[in-house]
């Protein structure tokens, strides 16, 4: 028998976790040992990658397509609930933890550089081991159970990171608005594992997914509804989605690899494993496709006049999983993991692009004691002189994003919205998905080129002693800028359509994940001619973004943020996210304040608990007590005149 | 024969005594309607031992003994009031008052 690393998948989460305990006791017993810290921390990830790689390997080597369950031991035993702790290789769970590893360990290799002259350096490589071992817990879970495990760890690891830097109540108030919001998507999760248990008797993934369509018909409605709602918290969907924008608090690196690479996609995952029910309900598929489509557009919109560089990747990074969940929506659950995956480069690129550029910013303000912002772009321009690396990078990425053919973005955000047209075809609905899907990539590349043009290109606005100080990052930051650069504009070729002489890899190695929910779906498929027709489309639509930009916007009359105007009209609106958090605070945020506050502090805790039932009880107890007292006159007559009543009483009733 | 007569004598004496104890203030006079209503059962227990037997007799006794014990504690008690609060009158008499 040749020797098979499939069995290995264990050490593909145990190493983070090893490296979350070692490094989690440095924190406490030598804070300062920074060589160590990042051996282990990136070391860990790096020994993870090629385990996983390796058990990939493995598993493709045998043949690959049926899932293989490794069960470890017995979680939880309550008389018909079983749920052993039990992990699952199969093709989904191979292309995530590729990328989880792959993407993280690069990430990892740049926080080195990010990092190191911060005091919490220990603790960052603590949280962040700790989180990819959630991360591979989470897309290696063979049952709802353990997944849910590693999505609560996921979404611990995310609060606290985003609150790295607490000692700034925004960035600790930033981290428990992720967390709250969190669990109202959770709360839809629980309520989705407990009717599947309910009705099938099971949380293991293969056994819910086989009885599926007999024991889940009346319910599947609801629970893909309610395990959607899961995926809004989780993925920033509308509504839930105002979360992510201001996770950007945290260190740039957790944005590339939690907010933007891999965290976030752990709803589109979801969708993807549980195919077979999405397929089963066409109104909760529908659904999906339909809030991805308004979020991808609704977050473009929103990032055309943000002013902070990371906003406006956060914003994308909305957008772009809106993409993702059109696509696993629609049924092209292939389409959607792709996405998934080219989306991990390229915004992990530009993140890592963006924090490079903040690194060079950060470092010349603090060289001239300048208070300025340094995630401001108005305060940027210019950069390409000094950064020359990071701008290609980045300009690679923005090609990518905006869907320019060859590179990565394009194909897959091609084969989704091809993937909308054809079910247009049974379902009218999906036109318009499609059509909302094309105008945000019409915005996607506008508002890709107007980063790109405002932080590298005219003239510089960070101040004349400032930009001498300007410096393009370390090897240790540029390095994994360059491997994601590569990934970032070849990712493509995972997956490249028949129609353009490619072998759709991707869709045939996921396709026995997948071609249980696709054979429930409406068979959509388009001529040739259309799909050469959407491709051209496609292609039209990124240039025009591009190239709208170039020509309407001007760089020369930008001034440094200190300076600039307030927004007016309807660039005010977009510059204010549709004023969406205000209406949140207003309609859900104060009202619920409002009544914890005056009804259930002040009016149930302070008034029922407290007066009736604490102080009533004692009131009460005083006042009988009061009135036994007024019998205790002191009078020894009055005491007499009792004792021979009751001597009267007692005798009449013994005499009767 | 005697019998009608010596327990209509002994329930009179016997509601002098509580009436006494009920109406009267003076601890003393308050403490010698108590001896009063004892003779007055001591009267009953010997009226009816004529016809049931000599066991009311021997009760009899007890009675004085229990009352003699009662008068030694009750007047020692009355004293000791007195020296502290130098009355006997009752209704001067309340510091249990709750």
């Amino acid at each position: 028998m040749t020797a098979s690393a499939v069995p290995l998948i264990w050490l593909v989460p145990a190493l983070p976790l090893a490296g979350f305990v070692v490094n989690g006791a440095l924190v406490f017993a030598a804070p300062g040992a920074k060589r160590a810290v990042s051996a282990i921390g990136v070391g860990v990830l790096l020994l993870a990658f090629a385990v996983a790689l390796a058990a990939v390997l493995g598993y493709a080597g045998a043949g690959g397509g049926a899932p293989e369950v490794f069960t470890y031991w017995s979680w939880m035993a309550v008389d018909k609930l079983q749920v052993a702790f039990a992990l699952q290789v199969d093709p989904l769970s191979c292309v995530m933890i590729l990328v989880v590893t792959g993407v993280g360990a690069l990430i990892h290799v740049f926080s080195v550089g990010y990092m190191y002259e911060d005091p919490g350096y220990a603790r960052y490589f603590a949280y962040l081991n700790l989180f990819v071992f959630f991360m591979l817990i989470l897309v290696l879970g063979a049952s709802f159970p353990v997944m849910f495990v590693g999505w609560e760890g996921v979404g611990l690891c995310s609060y606290l990171l985003i609150g790295f830097w607490f000692g700034e109540k925004a960035n600790a108030d930033a981290g428990k608005k992720a967390f709250v919001v969190n669990r109202i998507g959770d709360f839809g999760f629980l309520i989705a594992m407990f009717l599947i248990y309910q009705n099938v008797g099971s949380l293991d993934f293969n056994a819910v997914f086989a009885a599926a369509p007999a024991a889940l018909a009346g319910v599947v409605t609801a629970v893909c509804l309610f395990l959607f709602l899961g995926c809004t918290g989780k993925s920033a969907q509308i509504p839930l989605y105002t979360w992510l924008p201001d996770a950007m608090a945290g260190p740039t690196p957790v944005s590339a690899l939690i907010h933007a690479a891999t965290m976030v996609t752990a709803g589109v995952y979801l969708v993807a494993r549980c195919n077979v029910l999405f397929a089963m309900s066409p109104v909760a598929s529908s659904v999906v496709a339909g809030v991805g489509a308004l979020t991808a557009l609704f977050a473009a919109t929103i990032a055309l006049q943000q002013w902070d560089i990371k906003k406006v990747l956060a914003y994308s990074t909305v957008s772009q999983l809106g993409y993702m969940f059109l696509g696993v929506g629609t049924g092209a659950y292939a389409a959607g993991i792709f996405h998934l995956a080219t989306h991990a480069f390229f915004k992990a690129l530009l993140f890592l692009g963006s924090g490079s550029v903040i690194h060079a910013m950060h470092h010349a303000y603090h060289a001239t004691h300048s208070h300025e912002d340094a995630q401001d772009m108005r305060n940027m321009g210019g950069l390409k002189r000094w950064l020359p690396v990071t701008t290609v990078l980045m300009w690679v990425a923005t090609l990518a994003i905006a869907g320019v053919p060859p590179l990565s973005g394009f194909f897959s955000k091609d084969e989704i919205l091809g993937a909308a047209f054809a079910r247009g075809q049974a379902q009218g609905i999906w036109y318009l998905y499609w059509a909302m899907g094309l105008a945000a990539a019409l915005l996607t590349a506008f508002y890709m080129t107007r980063l790109m043009l405002y932080t590298f290109h005219g003239p510089n606005r960070t101040g004349e002693k400032e930009s001498g100080h300007l410096h393009e990052a370390p090897w240790m930051m540029t390095g994994p800028l360059v491997v994601l650069g590569v990934l970032a504009a070849v990712g493509g070729a995972l997956n490249v359509p028949a129609i353009v002489g490619g072998g759709a890899r991707l869709e045939r190695w996921l396709a026995p994940v997948t071609s249980a929910g696709a054979a429930l779906l409406p068979a959509g498929e388009v001529s040739p001619g259309t799909e050469w027709t959407l491709l051209g489309v496609a292609v039209l639509i990124a240039a025009a973004g591009i190239v709208g930009a170039f020509r309407l916007l001007d760089l020369n009359a930008l001034v440094p943020a200190r300076s600039a105007p307030a927004e007016t009209g309807f660039a005010r609106v977009l510059a204010r996210k549709w004023y969406v958090d205000e209406i949140y605070d207003a309609a859900i945020v104060r009202p619920v304040v409002w009544l914890s506050r005056r009804v259930l502090w002040q009016g149930v805790d302070q008034g029922a608990v407290d007066g009736a039932g604490v102080n009533g009880l004692a009131r009460a107890a005083r006042a009988l007590g009061w009135l036994g007292s007024r019998l205790q006159t002191g009078e020894v007559g009055f005491y007499v005149v009792l004792f021979v009543a009751g001597v009267v009483v007692v005798l009449r009733a013994a005499l009767r | 024969m005697f019998l009608t007569p010596a327990l209509a004598i002994s329930a009179v004496l016997f509601a002098i005594g509580v009436a006494g104890v009920l109406v009267r203030r003076n601890a003393i006079v308050i403490f010698m309607c108590v001896e009063l209503m004892l003779n007055a059962v001591n009267l009953t227990f010997v009226a009816l031992a004529q016809q049931l037997g000599v066991a009311g007799q021997v009760f009899v006794f007890f009675v004085m003994a229990v009352a003699a014990a009662e008068a030694a504690v009750g007047l020692a008690i009355i004293i000791a009031i007195y020296r502290h609060r130098e009355t006997v009158d009752l209704r001067d008499i309340n510091i249990l008052k709750g």
